[in-house]
């Protein structure tokens, strides 16, 4: 938490994302063109919110083995930072999509309120909303081991409830966005360029260490303000 | 002061590169128009990245203060 390498790899890796993204050349695709590029940017922001809610699930699991207090701020701000990446990868696929899915031709998708009918964007809209009322929860009491523990038992069916809304159902519905009903888009080697994947997973592993980064300053901003309350 | 002069001078320095850039109008200013200008977009994006990730530095630094201090 308090040392720099692994903040300098991320920052390192999300410059090389943003100028190798632009730069390198990506497969023309039909309808895509040069918004494929997307996959560096909306993509690893879901990537990342995957990875916080994960750390966040496991933190709320520790809480309710050691009922350690620090445990329950861990899981919780990874949950906050969690969901602001998925409302960034929600709003930049809503503008992707405008642009590639929305067909004037095609009566079934000729707007946006049409397109986002989609199975995959309502469960990530479900998703989403699942965590807002644990942070709604988790606010609301008062008592603070009472809330420690309600909510880390709440984060852990949150997390369960990911799965369905956002990896399963989706996948079994027809569906615009990939990975519809013929397998993982994003983690299947065949189906994404070598030169793409040249940038792709650098573009992963650094957006997530710029949340994981964002998260440890808002823990130890809330750590600093327990100790402060506590020897008050 | 001495570090004020200083900058000073090191940032006067610079005021003959656009000049020398019209001169013979080649390195910096031909690579930003080329492709279809797609550097300069690449600069503008890592520009307000580096900023966000300063501010970061930043408050990462002053937290760190505060941790000592306590």
């Amino acid at each position: 938490m308090y040392k720099s390498w692994w903040k300098i790899t991320g920052v390192i890796l999300v410059i090389y994302t943003c100028t190798a993204g632009f730069l390198l050349e990506v497969p023309e695709l039909p309808a895509l063109g040069e918004t494929i590029r997307n996959l560096y940017f909306h993509v690893c922001m879901w990537f990342a919110m995957m990875i916080l809610f994960t750390i966040s699930m496991v933190n709320s699991i520790r809480y309710l083995r050691t009922f350690n207090l620090k445990y329950d701020i861990y899981s919780r701000q990874f949950a906050v930072v969690g969901i602001i990446f998925g409302i960034l990868g929600y709003a930049t696929g809503s503008i992707w999509m405008s642009f590639t899915w929305a067909d004037p031709n095609n009566p079934a998708f000729d707007s946006f309120s049409t397109v986002a009918r989609d199975p995959k964007l309502i469960g990530a809209a479900i998703a989403l909303l699942v965590y807002f009322a644990y942070l709604v929860l988790r606010d609301s009491v008062n008592d603070m081991d009472k809330r420690a523990r309600i909510s880390s038992v709440y984060n852990i069916f949150a997390y369960a409830m990911l799965f369905p809304s956002i990896w399963i159902i989706p996948r079994l519905l027809p569906s615009l966005h990939p990975g519809g009903e013929n397998g993982n888009p994003a983690l299947d080697t065949k189906d994404i360029d070598g030169s793409m994947r040249m940038v792709f997973y650098p573009a992963i592993i650094g957006w997530t260490l710029i949340g994981v980064w964002i998260t440890t300053l808002k823990i130890r901003v809330n750590l600093l303000k327990e100790k402060k309350l506590s020897s008050l | 002061m001495k570090i004020k002069s200083f900058l000073l001078l090191f940032l006067f320095s610079f005021i003959s590169i656009s000049l020398l850039a019209q001169e013979d109008n080649g390195g910096m200013a031909n690579l930003l128009r080329s492709n279809g200008r797609i550097y300069v977009v690449v600069a503008v994006v890592v520009l307000i990245l580096s900023g966000l990730i300063l501010y970061l530095v930043r408050l990462d630094r002053k937290i760190t203060k505060l941790e000592k201090d306590n």
